[in-house]
């Protein structure tokens, strides 16, 4: 039991560091600009594929820099000719255009690396024990993913509470037109907070992909719990994505380590549910992909600012 | 806060001339006019019977888009769970027309996308109050989370929804009407054609209510709704109930037709083929998701007998509209109509004419490029075919080809955009 506890809840903010990642850009970006960008976990998806690339020639280490360095200058550049462009047209457009761009994107990349997955791993030397509990064997890896996560975290909130570039970026977040006024190129900083949100989602690509797996689906499975986590955590608030972020990654690791039904469950609280119905039979396991979205539709009624999300005007 | 990409609806004249009818008579005729064309062509019923049933979802998703402000990303729920009570329906009528008893027995399946409508109406009452609170991305965003729970649910109660491999029925069952024996596509074309301008129809018909006239002012100026005493959130409901019920409509006809429904009809890829449908058609105009219906259907299953990246020329299509001609292709027809009412069009033709040459060359030029792409990371020994032209991606002219064929679209856009702004 304390086993199992202990590797889900290792696991699970595993999975929530991950998400964090991926979801910190896409809250930077909406928060800064009103657009949730939908083609977000396919940038993840370049980053897995590209590090996969990149790595048969530089190796895992080089390529961890590589890889969200050239997604980032490819997200500015959408920024800069795609979104820009179509800006003038409404928030709607712009969903509609990142739409398209995952659209695009995922067949781009089931053109060019297939249609099945890609053998992206870490290096042989990484998935020794770091250390083993229980019998139980927790790789490098791991512990490389969660140092990793951690580092881009400070460097984050370094980035963006102490220095100028920071300053700039979160006077933006609600005074945009005025920090224009004050000389600064505002266009150019949504550019570069585009294209760092991106760099940020393909460096969850780049660590995400050996834990996971680098196939085609891979930007659909996770693009929509990252959204999930956005809405949850409150539109536009980085603490609010953080806390949903660990919440549903501890929520689904539980959910799959748990070995019960829904009767065992519903029993257990006093109901009375046969456990070979349809219903009772369904193991909490395969709940686990749909946790995110009950917890959405929770929140959705109980709070709907979401966690941390400002008041609703 | 989206204005400009959906234009208000012009206030057409109520007045009761024959003109109106003009275009539905046309319609009609059209409807009945196909069959003859392709008699005997069995694919071509097939491709027409399925361009029916998108006419009428992307239709009804642009009852929530277009005319009600509410971007879906789960508008697959209603179509699929419609569907799935429509297979439910049928397999209803199959056992009681067996049994020779009971209610089913004297129902015809030609009725089935009523009970799709019925039941996509009913689970977005149920489901839709929650959601209406907001439009835009947040209304996104939940219609996206609803669409993927209801996937899920869908992999989970096999009983209901067949597990994977989903649940089929037999439509030649049942009480036969107008001696419809539903055998083969071109029987199934009568139904679909009958559905397919009922719904028109009746979703046009809505447009013109009061209620029809509210999503307008909602997705416009929903805070001077509320000033005015209609709360937002009431009137987004109701077009979500009427939306749902439409979108279950189009699902009704899909069961007849394909008399096999899988949990994937709910989720996300559906859901983005209607947006897709509606978008490229033109959110602006009525009959915007109708054009869009027709080209996405005919793209979708023409493109790949001739090559292997169609899917990635659909979503092409699509950003070229969003990013260059937001309001699609119906704006376009739209904008031509209106040049030729008011004797502009000699004047604007040549522009017009000489863009979309421009357009043409650039679209040539990628199509070109994309193909010897493939080519190349696929290393066939095959050519790359465009148009009866072969294509070398291990020699230089194709390439050369390529970028010849994008500079000469460049230049000629700019000297369209000159034109232009001389004439303005």
């Amino acid at each position: 039991m304390l086993e199992l506890v202990i590797f889900s809840t290792l696991n699970g903010v595993l999975y929530g560091l991950l998400l964090f990642m991926l979801s910190s850009g896409l809250t930077l970006i909406f928060s800064m600009m009103g657009v949730l960008n939908f083609a977000h976990a396919s940038f993840y998806m370049l980053g897995a594929y590209f590090a996969y690339t990149l790595g048969m020639y530089t190796g895992f280490w080089p390529a961890l820099i590589l890889a969200p360095l050239l997604v980032g200058a490819l997200g500015s550049l959408v920024e800069r000719f795609g979104l820009r462009r179509v800006h003038a047209n409404g928030h709607v457009a712009e969903l509609l255009f990142t739409f398209g761009l995952a659209y695009v994107i995922d067949e781009l990349v089931q053109m060019v690396w297939g249609t099945v997955a890609v053998a992206y791993r870490e290096p042989s030397y990484m998935r020794e024990p770091l250390f083993t509990l229980f019998g139980t064997d927790y790789s490098i890896f791991r512990g490389v993913v969660i140092l990793i996560s951690i580092l881009m975290f400070i460097a984050l909130w370094y980035l963006l509470k102490k220095t100028r570039v920071g300053m700039m970026i979160r006077a933006a977040l609600t005074h945009g037109e005025m920090v224009g006024h004050l000389g600064h190129n505002v266009p150019r900083l949504f550019m570069g907070v585009f294209g760092f949100g991106c760099a940020l989602a393909a460096l969850a690509g780049v660590i995400g992909g050996p834990l996971l797996a680098t196939e085609p689906g891979m930007a659909a499975t996770l693009g929509p719990i990252v959204f999930v986590v956005v809405v949850v955590g409150g539109m536009g608030s980085l603490q609010g994505a953080f806390y949903a972020s660990l919440l549903i990654g501890l929520l689904q690791t539980f959910f799959v380590a748990i070995d019960a039904s829904l009767a065992d469950v519903f029993n257990a609280l006093g109901a009375n549910l046969d456990p070979y119905g349809e219903v009772g039979r369904i193991s909490l396991a395969t709940l686990a992909p749909m946790t995110p979205f009950i917890l959405l539709v929770l929140i959705l009624i109980f709070r709907p600012r979401g966690l941390m999300g400002e008041l609703e005007p | 806060m989206s204005q400009d990409i959906i234009a208000p609806m012009q206030r057409t004249k109520s007045r009761t001339s024959l003109r109106g009818l003009v275009p539905w008579v046309v319609f009609a005729a059209v409807l009945l006019l196909l069959p003859v064309f392709f008699q005997g062509n069995s694919t071509a019923f097939t491709l027409l019977n399925v361009i029916g049933i998108n006419i009428v979802f992307a239709l009804s998703y642009n009852m929530l888009l277009g005319q009600g402000g509410m971007l879906s990303f789960g508008h697959a729920v209603f179509f699929g769970l419609g569907s799935y009570a429509a297979m439910h329906a049928m397999i209803a009528i199959d056992e009681a027309s067996y049994a020779g008893e009971g209610f089913w027995a004297h129902v015809p399946v030609l009725g089935m996308p009523l009970v799709g409508m019925i039941a996509g109406g009913l689970v977005a009452l149920v489901l839709g109050w929650p959601f209406c609170r907001r439009a835009g991305t947040a209304f996104a965003m939940i219609t996206l989370g609803l669409g993927e729970m209801v996937a899920a649910a869908g992999q989970m109660f096999p009983s209901l929804f067949g597990g994977e491999a989903g649940i089929y029925g037999n439509r030649m069952v049942g009480p036969q009407w107008f001696g419809l024996e539903l055998a083969q596509s071109s029987d199934v074309y009568w139904f679909i054609a009958f559905w397919t301008f009922a719904g028109v129809f009746a979703m046009w018909a809505f447009t013109r209510t009061p209620l029809g006239r509210m999503s307008n002012a909602v997705r416009d100026n929903p805070d001077r709704l509320q000033f005015i005493g209609y709360p937002p959130r009431n009137v987004r409901f109701m077009i979500f109930i009427a939306a749902g019920s439409f979108g279950g409509l189009a699902g009704g006809m899909a069961a007849v037709n394909y008399e096999i429904i899988t949990p994937e009809a709910l989720g996300l890829i559906p859901s983005g083929l209607a947006l897709l449908m509606a978008a490229v058609g033109g959110l602006g105009v009525f009959y915007g998701p109708i054009v869009g219906a027709v080209v996405v259907t005919l793209m979708n299953s023409m493109l790949s007998d001739y090559t292997d990246a169609s899917i990635l020329y659909v979503g092409l299509v699509f950003l070229a509209i969003v990013m260059f001609a937001p309001r699609g292709l119906g704006g376009g027809i739209e904008q031509v109509r209106v040049a030729w009412r008011d004797g502009d069009l000699g004047r604007r033709l040549p522009g017009w004419l000489s863009g979309a040459l421009a357009v043409g060359l650039i679209i040539v030029g990628l199509v070109v490029l994309i193909e010897l792409a493939f080519q190349a990371t696929h290393g066939s020994d095959e050519f790359a075919h465009v148009f009866g032209v072969d294509f070398d991606a291990a020699g230089p002219w194709g390439w050369l080809t390529v970028v010849v064929l994008l500079v000469a679209g460049g230049l000629i856009k700019r000297a369209t955009n000159k034109l232009r702004e001389d004439q303005a």
